[in-house]
């Protein structure tokens, strides 16, 4: 648990870690082992198994003097183009810019979790809840490591971060006001998370495809504890009861948001898919969201804040109110409610830490100096 | 309390020792125990997101697990103990300040992350001899948890004595930090090992052991211990400093605020 295994597996075709999952371990054995995901953590499991397949099918033939070309027949038999590979300059900033934004939703997501971990309601939930903010850090350093694998340091990146030159999920800009979060924030936020991510499991480039792999079987526990919370209010004390539907009333349409603007107004999606970096459109896994939490939320014995909500049998799939679009332009531009506030406890801590950096670099300096001698020796010799 | 005392001797064999009557008893014992992991993790999990690097927020946090997995252990034990039906978050939630048997280090605030480490490093190297006897005594639930613990705590140890060189060693600032969080918190230490010839483990035991590695850590970090006759403590009696009431009050306040409810 302690390991961090993170850039060694990232560079290797065939290995994906085993889970090791914080909440997880929190749970012990006593955690059902059934997918809230709506059978997503199978095609977590599929995605896996084709990686592999593909990997030991290994690739044809070699780039010899058209790389792009080469580069076009990776992608369309399903290959994974890996670090060393040439590949087109956009699609490597894409993939950069969209890395680096998952990395730092992981990191920024921390803190409107982190805002309960204290005053946890049993020692239990303060445990699990604890260790779920601790995997979203493990998660943020992974794809660092993944995005470093396309050239770009994670200082670099933490630096385009706190100047607010890249973005981080909007979600994470609305404010944590009741324990009931944390229940909600694991069902429908980690939920929006899985959906989003599921499909990248299979995306083209493999560091990412691997790193997803991992991130998408640690936030099916995510899910399923926040769903455990909320299943416990809904059946709880009047005012447990009240507080969950509250906050499900606040974060449903910000959820429906994670999955961005319709694809009318969608500006990346075309050429993402056709790199297969990205495999559905925004309104497509917006939909299998909705479809998967109606379900959940009638068991959960709370309602879904929408009026217009409702099974169309001829789509086969249900109707609903789309989220406000403005709004989450308003978010993504800076003025939701806790943009200021995440972005200045980064800044902070960034800010305070910096003299204890300092103080490792200077002492990793000193230690490597006491060295220097006996290697000096050595090359004479 | 005589009362339970005799209780408990009865019912666990193979007692750690003779358990006389009017001294510290096995729950009492247990309860401190229980209390300084319970407030070290409720201190360290403050520190989630505040980290100065990335991997020290994930390592913090990954001492708060293993610091409030050893507090769940043994809170559940003490109410055994007691045998008056609390359970782990019935002594967790509903004590006052008056009633925690915690060590007054473990609930000082966090400070700089030198203060937090000079913390850390004294706490730890007072914990893995602690855990290591208990890990050998004859009450079997002590046995296995101090057990478990002990390994954690050698790693908490190896972590805080990391940082203590590092910033001892590291820069001005760095040095001129570490060396005046060593100076605050070194007083609060004298409470840990105090002899307490009535419990079922005697602190002043430890004292070897702990002055032998802090003395290590704190010369390869160019630090020097404070020459103060000042020894506060009060935390084994329930008399602690203005701070834990705050923590608990933060800690408690969601729990009391449902009298009844379940999480
Ligand atoms: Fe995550
Ligand atoms: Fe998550």
């Amino acid at each position: 648990m302690r390991d961090l295994l993170l850039a060694g597996n990232l560079l290797h075709p065939l290995e994906i870690d085993v889970l090791s999952c914080n909440t997880w371990g929190m749970y012990g054995n006593d955690f059902p082992a059934d997918d809230t995901a709506g059978g997503l953590l199978g095609e977590v499991e599929a995605a896996e198994m084709a990686l592999r397949a593909a990997a030991e099918r290994g690739r044809h033939g070699s780039a010899g003097a058209d790389p792009a070309a080469y580069f076009a027949e990776v992608v369309a038999a399903d290959q994974k183009v890996e670090p060393r590979d040439w590949m087109p300059e956009a699609y490597r900033a894409t993939l950069i810019r969209q890395i680096a934004q998952h990395a730092h939703s992981e990191i920024i997501g921390m803190q409107p979790e982190g805002n309960w971990i204290t005053r946890a309601p049993s020692l239990k939930r303060k445990a699990i809840l604890l260790a779920k903010v601790q995997d979203e850090a493990g998660h943020g350093l992974y794809l660092y490591a993944a995005a470093e694998t396309l050239g770009v340091s994670r200082d670099e990146l933490v630096d385009l971060l706190l100047a607010g030159r890249q973005k981080y999920s909007s979600i994470f800009n609305y404010p944590t006001l009741s324990w009931a979060d944390m229940g909600t924030i694991g069902w429908l936020v980690d939920g929006a998370a899985i959906v989003n991510q599921v499909p990248l499991c299979r995306c083209s480039y493999g560091p990412y495809a691997r790193a997803m792999i991992r991130i998408c079987k640690e936030e099916s526990f995510h899910q399923r504890q926040g769903y455990e919370i909320l299943h416990t209010l809904a059946h709880g004390t009047p005012a447990q009861r009240e507080m969950a539907q509250d906050s499900v009333n606040r974060w449903w349409y910000p959820s429906l948001a994670m999955f961005g603007p319709p694809d009318t107004d969608s500006t990346h999606s075309a050429q993402s898919m056709a790199w297969k970096i990205k495999r559905f459109s925004n309104d497509e896994l917006r939909q299998r969201f909705v479809d998967m939490c109606v379900g959940q939320a009638e068991v959960l014995g709370l309602t879904l804040p929408d009026p217009a909500l409702r099974w169309n049998d001829e789509r086969g799939a249900y109707d609903f109110t789309q989220p406000d679009y403005a709004e989450l332009m308003r978010v993504i531009k800076g003025a939701g409610p806790c943009n200021r506030q995440r972005m200045e406890h980064r800044r902070r801590a960034h800010r305070e830490g910096a003299w204890v950096r300092a103080a490792a670099a200077a002492y990793a300096a000193k230690q490597a100096n006491k060295k220097e001698p006996a290697k000096q020796k050595e090359k004479v010799a | 309390m005589t009362a339970h005392a005799e209780q408990t001797a009865q019912a666990v064999p193979g007692a750690v020792q003779a358990v006389p009557e009017a001294g510290t008893d096995r729950f009492d014992f247990v309860l401190g125990l229980a209390d300084d992991a319970l407030v070290a993790a409720q201190r360290l999990a403050q520190w989630c997101t505040h980290g100065p690097e990335m991997e020290e927020d994930i390592a913090l946090a990954n001492i708060a697990l293993d610091q409030l997995g050893a507090a769940r252990l043994l809170l559940t034990y003490a109410g055994e103990l007691e045998g008056a039906g609390r359970d782990e978050d019935a002594l967790a939630y509903r004590r006052d300040d008056r009633e925690f048997r915690n060590c007054l280090l473990v609930e000082l605030p966090n400070g700089d992350f030198a203060l937090t480490m000079a913390k850390l490093l004294f706490l730890a190297a007072y914990q893995v001899p602690l855990y290591t006897v208990l890990a050998s005594c004859g009450d079997e639930r002590l046995a296995e948890i101090g057990a478990k613990a002990r390994k954690e705590s050698a790693y908490h140890l190896d972590h805080a004595s990391l940082w203590v060189r590092r910033l001892g060693d590291g820069t001005d600032e760095s040095h001129r930090r570490m060396q005046a969080a060593v100076d605050e918190v070194w007083p609060y230490t004298h409470e840990l090992l105090a002899p307490d010839p009535t419990a079922p483990i005697d602190p002043a035991t430890l004292r070897v052991d702990f002055d032998s590695v802090v003395s290590g850590v704190l010369a390869e970090a160019t630090l020097t211990v404070p020459e103060t006759a000042w020894k506060p403590d009060g935390g084994r009696s329930g008399v602690h400093t203005e701070h834990l009431s705050y923590l608990l009050a933060e800690l408690q306040v969601l729990h009391r605020a449902h009298p009844g409810a379940s999480w």
